[in-house]
C-alpha cells in the first residue's frame, strides 16, 4: 500500500529534479559564496583557503568616501522611479479609458508599450545619440528654441533627471496596461446609477473608476517597495560615465566596478551582501503588505 | 444642461486625443530619428540636418554592416541562445510547475519545495559569488553559461502553477481513474489546456534571452563569443571605435558615405527591427500575460 503511494508520488519528485538541481547550483551556490565577504579573498587560494578577516571588508567600504553617496544616489533614483512609474501610468490609464475610438486606443497603447520590449543597450545607444549636446536632435530643438544645449548624460545635475525620465519612457506603458485592465473590473451598473444621479465624467472617475483601480494600485505600490535598492543597473550601466558618478553611481554599478573591474572580490561581495540583506527585508515586507492589503499571494 | 455638458465633454475629448497623440509621437520619435540617421549620408548626419526623414538617402551604412561578419556572428549566437535557452527553460519550468501546483495533501513536501524556489527571489548571493559559481561549474565562455544559470525562472513557474491550479479538478481525477500517470496527465491534459499561459511565458522567455547582454559581457572571454546585445553594448554604447578596424578596399569605398554614427544607428535599428516586426502580433499575448501576472483575483 505504502509502496503504491510512493510510486504515485515519485514522478512528482522527479519532475522537480531538473529545476531543483539548477536552483541548488546557480541559486544556492552563490549564497554559500557570501563567505567571501568575510575573507581577504585570493583567487589562487579560493573560498576555502583565503584567510578570514571578520568585518574588515564592511568597515573598509563604509569608510570609503563614495559609499554614502552611492547609497544616497541609489535610494533617490529608485524612489523617484517608483513614484513616477505609479502616478504617470494611473493618469495615462484614466485618459485612455475616456477614449471611445477603439483603434486609436489600441494604437496609443501599442506605441507607449513598445520601448518596454527593447533592451537598455539599444535604448542606451539611441538615447546617447539623440541626447548628445553637439549632434543630438533633442539639443537641436533646445537650441532652436533659443536655449543653451543641455548635457543630459554628462552633467551630474541633469543625469538623475535623465535617468528617471527615460526610465519612465521605457516602463510607463507596462503599468498603464495593468491599470487599464483594472479599470475593466468596475461594475457597469455603478456608472449607470451615477449618470442617473447626475454625476459627470469627472465625478464618475473620482468615485467609481479610481476606487475600482485601487486594489491594483495598492498591489503595485506595495510590491514596488522591494525595489528601493534597485535603481536600475542595466540602464545606468549603459548611460553613465565617470563625469556623472557623483550623482548617478548606484550600488549595482559600484559593485560591478569594485568587483569585476578592480577585482576586489571580498569588498564587492560585502557590498553585495549588504544590498541582498536589506533588499530581502524590503521584498519580504512588501509581499506581506501586498497580502494584507490586496490579498496577493505568491503561490 | 445637456448641451453645456457636451461642450465641456467635447473640449476634454479634443485635449485628451491631442495629448495622447503627442505622447505617442514622442515615444516613437527617438526610433524614427535613429532610422533616419542610419539611412543618411555622413555629412548630413554630422551637420545635424537629419530629423525624422533621411537626408541624402543612402544604404551604405547597412551595406557596411552586412559586409562585416561580427554582426552576424553575434546574431547567430543570439539565435542559438534564444532557441536553446527557451526550450530548456520552458521544459524545466513546466515540469516544476506541475508538482508545485498540487495541494500539500496530494503531494507532501510541495510547500517546502515551493519555499525553496521562492527563497531564491528573496535572497541572492550577489554579483561576485554568482560569477564564481558559474566559473566553478566550468561553463564559462560557452553558450551554456548564457542558458543554464537563468534557466529556472521562478516567476514563470509561479505563473504556470497558478494557471494549472485554476484548471478543473475533475479532468485530472478522470484521467487518474483511467489509469493515467502524472506524466500523461501533464502532457495530455495540463499542457494542451494551458496554451494561453504557455504562449505568454514562452514569449517573455524569448524576449528575455534576446535582450540579455550583461551575462554575455561578463561570462564570455572574447568578444567573438558575444551574443548580439553584448556585441552592440561594446560597439554602440561603449564608444569602441573598432568598428572601422581591418577593412578591405570595397568597404573603404563605403567609408566616404558613412560615419561611426550612421553605422551605429544602422546596427541599433537592425537589432530593434525583429522586435518591432513581431511585436504587434504578439502584443495580445503579452497583455494577457501581464494581466495573468499582476491582476490576480
Amino acid at each position: 500500500m505504502l509502496s503504491h503511494r510512493w510510486k504515485r508520488l515519485l514522478p512528482l519528485h522527479l519532475m522537480l529534479l531538473p529545476a531543483l538541481s539548477l536552483l541548488l547550483i546557480y541559486g544556492y551556490g552563490p549564497i554559500t559564496g557570501i563567505v567571501i565577504a568575510f575573507q581577504k579573498f585570493m583567487p589562487a587560494k579560493g573560498m576555502f583557503g583565503s584567510p578570514f578577516v571578520g568585518l574588515d571588508n564592511f568597515k573598509y567600504v563604509w569608510n570609503l568616501p563614495d559609499t554614502k553617496q552611492v547609497l544616497m544616489n541609489t535610494v533617490v533614483i529608485a524612489f523617484f522611479k517608483i513614484v513616477l512609474n505609479l502616478l504617470v501610468p494611473i493618469v495615462l490609464a484614466l485618459l485612455l479609458n475616456e477614449i471611445r475610438l477603439k483603434l486609436f486606443k489600441r494604437t496609443v497603447q501599442t506605441i507607449i508599450y513598445l520601448p518596454y520590449f527593447l533592451s537598455w543597450v539599444l535604448l542606451g545607444g539611441i538615447l546617447i545619440d539623440i541626447l548628445s549636446p553637439s549632434q543630438g536632435i533633442v539639443n537641436d530643438i533646445i537650441r532652436a528654441l533659443g536655449f543653451k544645449p543641455v548635457f543630459f548624460l554628462g552633467d551630474p545635475g541633469w543625469f538623475r533627471f535623465t535617468v528617471v525620465f527615460t526610465d519612465l519612457w521605457k516602463e510607463a506603458g507596462f503599468n498603464t496596461i495593468v491599470f487599464l485592465a483594472a479599470v475593466t473590473n468596475a461594475n457597469p451598473s455603478l456608472y449607470e446609477a451615477a449618470v442617473i444621479d447626475g454625476a459627470n465624467r469627472w465625478k464618475q472617475t473620482l468615485s467609481i473608476t479610481l476606487p475600482s483601480m485601487l486594489p491594483v494600485i495598492i498591489l503595485l505600490a506595495t510590491l514596488s517597495l522591494g525595489n528601493v535598492l534597485n535603481a536600475g543597473f542595466d540602464q545606468i550601466f549603459n548611460l553613465y560615465s565617470p563625469q556623472v558618478y557623483s550623482s548617478g553611481d548606484i550600488l549595482d554599478t559600484f559593485i560591478y566596478r569594485i568587483g569585476l573591474i578592480d577585482t576586489q572580490y571580498g569588498v564587492a561581495t560585502a557590498v553585495g551582501l549588504f544590498k541582498s540583506v536589506i533588499s530581502c527585508v524590503f521584498i519580504s515586507v512588501s509581499y506581506m503588505l501586498a497580502y494584507r492589503l490586496a490579498g496577493y499571494r505568491i503561490f | 444642461m445637456v448641451g453645456k455638458m457636451s461642450t465641456s465633454r467635447i473640449s476634454f475629448n479634443l485635449i485628451n486625443y491631442s495629448f495622447l497623440t503627442i505622447l505617442s509621437l514622442l515615444a516613437l520619435f527617438p526610433f524614427l530619428n535613429v532610422l533616419a540617421l542610419s539611412l543618411s549620408n555622413k555629412t548630413a548626419a554630422a551637420a545635424g540636418l537629419v530629423k525624422l526623414w533621411p537626408v541624402d538617402f543612402t544604404l551604405s551604412s547597412y551595406r557596411f554592416v552586412f559586409m562585416r561578419h561580427e554582426f552576424f556572428t553575434a546574431l547567430g549566437i543570439s539565435l542559438e541562445r534564444v532557441l536553446l535557452g527557451t526550450a530548456i527553460s520552458m521544459i524545466i519550468s513546466v515540469l516544476a510547475a506541475y508538482p508545485l501546483s498540487k495541494e500539500e495533501r496530494a503531494f507532501p513536501g510541495r510547500t517546502l519545495y515551493a519555499w525553496i524556489f521562492v527563497f531564491t527571489i528573496l535572497f541572492n548571493g550577489g554579483l561576485i559569488p554568482w560569477y564564481m559559481t558559474i566559473k566553478m561549474t566550468g561553463i564559462l565562455d560557452s553558450v551554456w553559461a548564457l542558458v543554464l544559470p537563468g534557466a529556472v525562472q521562478v516567476f514563470n513557474c509561479l505563473l504556470l502553477l497558478n494557471f494549472f491550479r485554476g484548471l478543473p479538478k475533475a479532468l485530472e481525477e478522470a484521467a487518474f481513474v483511467d489509469g493515467a500517470s502524472h506524466w500523461t496527465t501533464l502532457g495530455r491534459i495540463f499542457v494542451p489546456l494551458s496554451t494561453p499561459v504557455l504562449a505568454t511565458v514562452t514569449l517573455f522567455t524569448v524576449v528575455g534571452h534576446w535582450n540579455a547582454w550583461f551575462d554575455g559581457i561578463v561570462l564570455m572571454n572574447s568578444p567573438s563569443h558575444y551574443p548580439l546585445q553584448s556585441y552592440l553594448q561594446t560597439v554602440v554604447v561603449k564608444m569602441n571605435t573598432s568598428t572601422f578596424a581591418n577593412i578591405d578596399p570595397v568597404q573603404a569605398k563605403l567609408l566616404g558615405e558613412i560615419s561611426d554614427r550612421t553605422v551605429k544607428a544602422a546596427q541599433i535599428f537592425m537589432a530593434t527591427l525583429p522586435i518591432i516586426c513581431v511585436y504587434p502580433f504578439l502584443q495580445r499575448y503579452f497583455m494577457s500575460g501581464i494581466v495573468l501576472g499582476s491582476v490576480k483575483e
